[in-house]
């Protein structure tokens, strides 16, 4: 491990996403205000009016028009860079769906925060999960240190394979929380992220035409060569998520090799080795629970945490061989997918049941706009799963933890 | 200097064959467009007719770079291709948002009057079809009184059209102009002149639209010039603040006199549910338009242009 | 039948004309110039070229003689309709005997 420890500054999450931004030399800036996001724009456009950072910051009406200016910057060329949370992400909906279609590299940082309504304005993760479709690669970070070096991973991998990354950072929890954060030197990051390239250039040389109406079918081009219909796009942008599971490890290890630090890539695990009583969780609570873990192996258990550190791609097989010792899998959701159950919940059922690993897994709903999170309450939580599956599981599969209804 | 048709440039950059209805007026103004603007352009285009008349994938029918973007977002797109051109350095491309009335009026002002306010650097286009066209013909903030639309079917549309120019003017953008497709010289010298100008400009053009107003394809050219002959749309500019008619209805101003608006209602199957009373209030909205217009001179307009965007 | 050889992983189109294919049979009627009435036919001068400048299609020269490109023209009728000198006629595709 390199030592770079000189630069050590103490710095809430949102300031590290800004000058996470700052050293990855985005050129275009466009965010608009929202709670617990705001504090990282603001710090940007400062970075921009001084002169620390050269890049055009529009001061855009919306989200919407956030990432429309985003998705137009990037198709020319430039390195593009927003923030948002919540409501903000909802409003963008239609431009996540088109960033990730038009293949366009764009990073977006978002200070997880409960959808309204009723206004909340703190922590869960509903908002990124419901946009868990459209197309865009989304990690999830533990702390500041996290969040700086994901969102500099982040543009490598999304540059690399020319899908869209969102890195997830809980609000207030870790956006507003200041920790000791290494800052890396703009030479070594430099030398980790080359400057972006755009897939087609958008140029009045060659005037092209991107995105126009896309057939069902296959069709000629004027020189009668057959191009894709919709569906072999859509198959492209699938192929692409799916082979961003490597990139994202491939990335994390070279980013470890130049700045000493990596997160595991597509997860990380914690007392893992001979854990039969698995805990998993994304985000914040994820570090919430290493304390549960380390609780519960007092009280005797042979606990572990499996931690998500990217939601989409899915790491189906990461997580298959995480658990593969594990009698009781119990899962932590700050989302919940009404009418069924957690969203990573569902997701790692598919991924086992679907490989015939007949593991019982426990859900619990936590945290939802805001209500803290205990250690103490995920490891009793955990031992009321323990005995749900001794008693032959039956309550619910899923739980609200914490819900006084 | 006053353009003829021999003066305009030759290249076609809008190509034959495309997917336009017959007679439509967007080819006619857009042929005009493209060829005031030059190559050195790149247009960004909501859902719309446009999107029709550009192609499906993998083939275009304009010679121009164009960024299909969401329906609400034109401006904000326009405003991003600025940013992303001044980022990476590259100078001389002229920025163009151009979109429908649906695209403008409706779902893409927002990000329009932030653009405007942003005195952001490039052409907004607006061709106004009086109605959503491209999805069938449903009523739009520019739908006029008294028109049937596939959503005002039995009725006709109860209010006047939003007059989108004025709210662009008050956003004192450093220029506004109105055309129409049956003007294809003044609509050729007011972009050329707004392709040289600084900051946010607004076009906004009529364009009649055959089968959505219900008149034969024939008559797209006619109904358009009726549309300003009747005064149910003005020719003008609006160039730092300063106001002026300009071309056919400058004329009709120095003439002192507009047709009646029954005589360009009449030629269209839109209009055969519109009331007497209702085309008594057209003939008054018209009207008192026209003498506001008329009373609305500047001496000597301020220059908006030197506000940095 | 693969089209992962044309090599775009996003939806980019270039330029061509005919890209809704011969627009020319959506016509029922065709346009006939009559050279003794075109203005710059007759005078062999260009000048007037309003069909030109109207034409929705960009199918109609700018030059002697006036040419519409047949293939194309979709039988709007707007260059009859604003010719000057009346030299443009509308006939149904039925009654063209010669082409």
């Amino acid at each position: 491990m390199k030592k770079t420890a000189n630069n050590t500054q103490i710095i809430t999450g949102n300031y590290a996403v800004a000058l996470a931004a700052k050293l990855s030399r985005v050129q275009v800036v466009a965010a608009y205000p929202i709670t617990p996001q705001s504090p990282a724009t603001e710090t940007l456009s400062q970075f921009v009016e001084k002169g620390e950072l050269d890049a055009e910051y529009v001061r855009v009406e919306s989200e919407h028009s956030a990432l429309a200016v985003c998705i137009a910057a990037s198709t020319v060329g430039a390195r593009t860079f927003t923030a948002t949370s919540a409501n903000g992400l909802a409003y963008m909906c239609e431009q996540l769906h088109w960033a990730a279609g038009a293949r366009l590299p764009i990073v977006l940082a978002c200070a997880n925060r409960a959808m309204g309504a009723p206004w909340n304005v703190l922590n869960d993760q509903q908002d990124s999960i419901s946009q868990r479709d459209t197309g865009w690669i989304q990690i999830y970070a533990r702390n500041s240190q996290e969040i700086l070096d994901s969102i500099i991973q982040a543009y490598r991998i999304a540059e690399k394979l020319y899908v869209p990354a969102m890195v997830c950072y809980d609000g207030y929890i870790l956006s507003h929380t200041v920790m000791p954060v290494e800052v890396p030197r703009q030479e070594q990051v430099d030398r980790f992220l080359p400057p972006y390239k755009p897939h087609t250039v958008l140029d009045p040389s060659t005037p092209q035409n991107l995105n126009l109406v896309t057939l069902a079918n296959p069709r000629r081009d004027a020189r009668g060569v057959m191009c894709h219909g919709y569906m072999e796009l859509r198959y492209l942008l699938q192929e692409a998520l799916e082979n961003s599971l490597e990139t994202v490890v491939e990335v994390d290890r070279e980013f470890g090799d130049v700045f000493g630090r990596s997160y595991g890539g597509t997860h990380w695990g914690y007392r893992l080795e001979d854990a039969t009583l698995i805990l998993m969780a994304m985000g914040s609570v994820a570090t919430e629970a290493t304390v549960a873990v380390d609780q519960l192996r007092q009280r005797g258990h042979r606990a572990g945490l499996l931690a998500l550190r990217v939601y989409r791609p899915f790491p189906k097989q990461d997580v298959i061989s995480a658990t593969k010792r594990a009698e009781l899998i119990v899962v932590f959701d700050k989302n919940i997918s009404y009418g069924y159950e957690g969203a990573t919940c569902s997701d790692l059922k598919a991924a086992l049941y679907g490989n015939s690993i007949q593991v019982p897994v426990h859900n619990y709903i936590v945290g939802l706009g805001g209500r803290d999170v205990k250690a103490r309450e995920l490891a009793d939580a955990a031992e009321r799963s323990l005995r749900w599956a001794e008693e032959g599981r039956p309550q619910k599969e899923v739980e609200w933890l914490n819900c006084h209804i | 200097m006053t353009e003829s048709v021999l003066s305009l440039p030759d290249k076609e950059y809008m190509l034959p064959g495309n997917r336009t209805c017959a007679g439509c007026s967007l080819g006619i103004a857009y042929r005009h467009i493209l060829k005031a603007l030059g190559e050195s352009t790149i247009v960004t285009v909501p859902a719309s007719c446009l999107t029709v008349l550009h192609g499906m994938y993998p083939i275009t029918s304009v010679n121009i770079p164009c960024m299909n973007v969401t329906f609400p977002s034109t401006a904000a797109a326009a405003a991003g291709l600025v940013a992303g051109l001044k980022a990476i350095g590259k100078k001389g491309i002229t920025v163009v948002g151009f979109a429908g009335d649906g695209g403008t009026h409706d779902i893409g002002i927002q990000a329009l009057s932030g653009a405007a306010e942003r005195n952001t650097d490039f052409i907004y286009i607006c061709y106004d079809n009086e109605a959503y066209m491209n999805t069938g013909g449903q009523r739009s903030s520019s739908t006029p009184l008294g028109a049937t639309t596939t959503t005002t079917p039995v009725l006709g549309k109860a209010q006047h059209q939003k007059d989108m120019p004025a709210i662009m003017a008050a956003h004192r953008v450093p220029y506004v102009a109105t055309a129409s497709s049956s003007y294809p010289l003044d609509l050729y010298e007011k972009v050329k002149k707004a392709r040289d100008i600084m900051g946010t400009r607004f076009l906004y053009i009529s364009t009649p639209c055959p089968p959505g107003w219900l008149f034969p394809p024939k008559d797209t050219v006619k109904i358009g010039r009726l549309a300003v002959e009747t005064g149910m749309v003005v020719l003008y500019e609006i160039e730092n603040g300063g106001f002026r008619l300009t071309g056919a209805s400058e004329r009709l101003a120095a003439k002192g006199s507009l047709r009646p608006v029954r005589e360009y209602i009449e030629l269209q199957g839109r209009f055969r549910h519109i009331t007497k009373d209702q085309i008594e209030e057209l003939q008054r909205w018209v009207d008192s338009r026209w003498e506001e217009y008329l009373a609305r001179q500047t001496p000597r307009p301020p220059d908006y242009s030197t506000l940095q965007n | 039948m693969h089209t992962i050889d044309c090599g775009h992983i996003s939806s980019v189109s270039s330029p061509s004309i005919g890209e809704a294919g011969r627009t020319g049979d959506w016509r029922d009627s065709t346009p006939v110039i009559d050279p003794q009435k075109c203005i710059p036919m007759k005078r062999n001068k260009p000048s007037c070229f309003l069909c030109w400048l109207y034409c929705p299609e960009a199918a109609i020269n700018r030059g002697i003689p006036v040419e519409i490109d047949l293939e194309y023209c979709k039988g709007c009728g707007i260059c009859a309709e604003e010719c000057p000198a009346g030299a443009i006629t509308l006939v149904e595709e039925s009654n063209l005997t010669i082409r």
